[in-house]
């Protein structure tokens, strides 16, 4: 390995007394540096390792799998690009699941954002005892785990289903909707249900964040013209809490474009004609029904850099706001 | 512009039909929210014959401990004894709560407090590790796990949680904000790096445990194995209830008791817990 001379870090040397004919290397410097910290690397090395071992690798090996044709039996054999050329050209369904991931993130991502921001905001300025209840009324659904199910209910195709009960009730239909088998009506219940889940960690660090903002800035702003609440948000609270907000921006990003778990149990595995398809449940499809893991991981990786790819940039923009 | 202060107001800048409208709207949305949750309830003190009633109702009319009696009788007569999914589940989270806050803890010490060859690279994996969710590396954590041999135990569920990266971030924010005084005193008097770690900074995050531990005890209490965990007996207190869930018409009453069950733990936890989350999260902020 190749040793960088830094001129200027030679001085370490000189200042020993000895002419500085041998010039301390970068490496001899971090190499100090490292002995120093030791105990800091001594300290991160358990989790790290676990870390390394099952996020960081991963990453990399489904990468490289994604190059190769691979059946678990087998030894994967290299065929270059042509998993990503299958997938984007000949594969009519993983298009229906980009569109559809595409779609869920437009919607219940800025949606949601929006939702656990308002609602953080308007929690905000109730008393201590109501504001404790109304933070776990909207954070409960994201917490109670599994309770899809209850949705099924709700959306149960037959009379007994509380929608279609409702709704025949009320004289609005005459016969009871297949909700969860007709196209049409699975997106829009997939993203309420979504949206219904969605107030989780974003929303705490919103809460957390506007109790944070410096109260003594509020009247400050109203003997400085500000008039009313909207401006206040403005040009007040929004730039106070910048740090949540891309916090917030990235929980919220990530489980958008990660939308799975509602659409198999609601809409089931396979939805009809593909309606409920994303980019995951096609992962699943591939990764553990027919066991395409080269073809499985090229999709994860399609997914990987939409995922980080998406985060890079809303959080470039999320910088710019109020410089 | 003449700007009137109010004295003696709790907040300036709110008009009263402002906030009148606002938490209208509010109330409207939490209904929404509490809607599916409150019907659970509901339906699991609800008789077989109001369960199917038409048109269905929200609230239950007579309500009766039969379905959680029903779901006693049907523990009974599971195959595995109904107490090891339960202690499978308490296990699985337990184990991986301790483990999980114990390393993370660890590792977020030095990064929050001390600056190493390599520790804004790491911080920066950890940030770019939040980006994605687990189901990217699904198919490789399956091969990792078969050659570790970890394949139908716990420890597949485990130790995977233990490197959960939402919480060493959460913890190296909290730690961010003990004043360094505090730690250089302690150098002074001469406790070595461990020493600081165990006995200044864990006792002055025990917010952030708190956090993590729920975020975890979330995570692991609804685990159904992640596709690793196939002997009956070693499976979750979630994957069995799922089979009493989608049992089918008849099993409609005893599903809603075991879900509300499965539900109310994580929410009791964070009833309890509620202050020192929001405690935490106030440093959750990304600042760079």
């Amino acid at each position: 390995m190749s040793t960088i001379d830094t001129p200027s870090q030679t001085s370490v040397t000189v200042a020993a007394g000895k002419p500085a004919v041998k010039t301390t290397s970068w490496w001899e410097i971090k190499w100090k540096e490292i002995k120093a910290q030791k105990h800091s690397y001594i300290l991160m090395s358990p989790y790290m390792l676990l870390f390394a071992v099952f996020t960081v690798l991963p990453v990399v090996m489904s990468v490289i799998i994604s190059f190769t044709y691979f059946n678990m039996l087998e030894f994967p054999r290299f065929i270059g690009w042509q998993n990503y050329s299958r997938l984007f050209l000949e594969d009519d369904v993983f298009l229906i699941a980009i569109k559809n991931t595409i779609l869920f993130a437009v919607i219940t991502g800025p949606l949601s954002y929006m939702a656990c921001f308002v609602f953080a905001w308007i929690i905000n300025d109730l008393r201590p005892k109501l504001r404790a209840v109304m933070t776990l009324i909207f954070y409960a659904p994201s917490i109670s785990g599994n309770v899809y199910f209850l949705w099924q209910m709700i959306f149960s195709g037959d009379r007994y289903g509380i929608a279609n009960g409702f709704l025949i009730k009320m004289g609005v239909l005459l016969d009871p909707i297949q909700w969860l088998k007709t196209e049409q009506y699975i997106m829009p219940i997939i993203i309420l249900v979504q949206l219904w889940l969605s107030l989780g960690t974003g929303f705490l660090a919103f809460i957390a964040g506007l109790q944070t903002v410096d109260k003594t800035l509020y009247e400050a702003g109203a003997v400085d013209g500000i008039k009313n609440r909207w401006q206040e948000l403005w040009y007040i609270t929004l730039p106070s809490m910048k740090p949540q907000l891309m916090f917030g921006a990235v929980i919220q990003i990530t489980s958008s474009l990660a939308i799975a778990d509602v659409s198999i149990y609601l809409a089931g595995f396979p939805s009809v004609n593909y309606a409920a398809e994303t980019i995951v449940t096609h992962l699943i499809d591939f990764g553990t029904i027919r066991f395409e893991m080269g073809y499985a991981s090229a999709i994860a990786t399609v997914l990987f850099t939409l995922m980080v790819g998406t985060n890079l940039v809303v959080q470039r923009l999320l910088r710019r706001v109020g410089e | 512009m003449r700007v009137a202060i109010p004295i003696r107001k709790k907040r300036v800048n709110r008009s009263f039909a402002g906030t009148f409208w606002m938490f209208v709207f509010l109330a409207a949305v939490a209904a929404f929210m509490a809607l599916p949750l409150v019907y659970a309830i509901n339906a699991a003190f609800k008789p077989l014959d109001e369960i199917f009633l038409f048109p269905p109702t929200l609230f239950v009319r007579h309500p009766t401990t039969s379905n959680f009696i029903d779901l006693m009788t049907l523990l009974g007569q599971s195959w595995v004894p109904f107490s090891r999914y339960i202690f499978n589940t308490f296990f699985i989270t337990g184990m991986g709560v301790v483990g999980h806050v114990l390393l993370a803890s660890a590792a977020a010490y030095p990064l929050a407090k001390h600056k190493f060859p390599g520790s804004k690279l790491i911080f920066t994996v950890v940030v770019l590790s939040l980006m994605f969710t687990p189901q990217v590396t699904a198919i490789p954590n399956y091969m990792v796990m078969s050659w570790i041999g970890l394949i139908d135990t716990y420890w597949a569920v485990i130790v995977p949680a233990f490197a959960f990266s939402l919480g060493l971030y959460l913890m190296k924010q909290f730690m961010e904000q003990i004043p360094d005084a505090l730690l250089e005193s302690a150098k002074i008097d001469g406790a070595n790096e461990y020493r600081i770690f165990w006995q200044i900074v864990m006792p002055n995050v025990k917010p952030a445990w708190l956090t993590l531990v729920i975020l975890l005890f979330q995570m692991l209490w609804g685990t159904d194995g992640n596709g690793f965990i196939y002997s009956e007996q070693l499976k979750t207190l979630h994957y069995a209830s799922n089979q009493i869930i989608f049992g089918g018409i008849a099993r409609a009453g005893v599903g809603s008791a075991v879900a509300l069950i499965l539900m109310s733990v994580p929410i009791a936890l964070f009833v309890v817990s509620q202050s020192r989350i929001i405690e935490t999260m106030t440093t959750s902020g990304m600042k760079d």
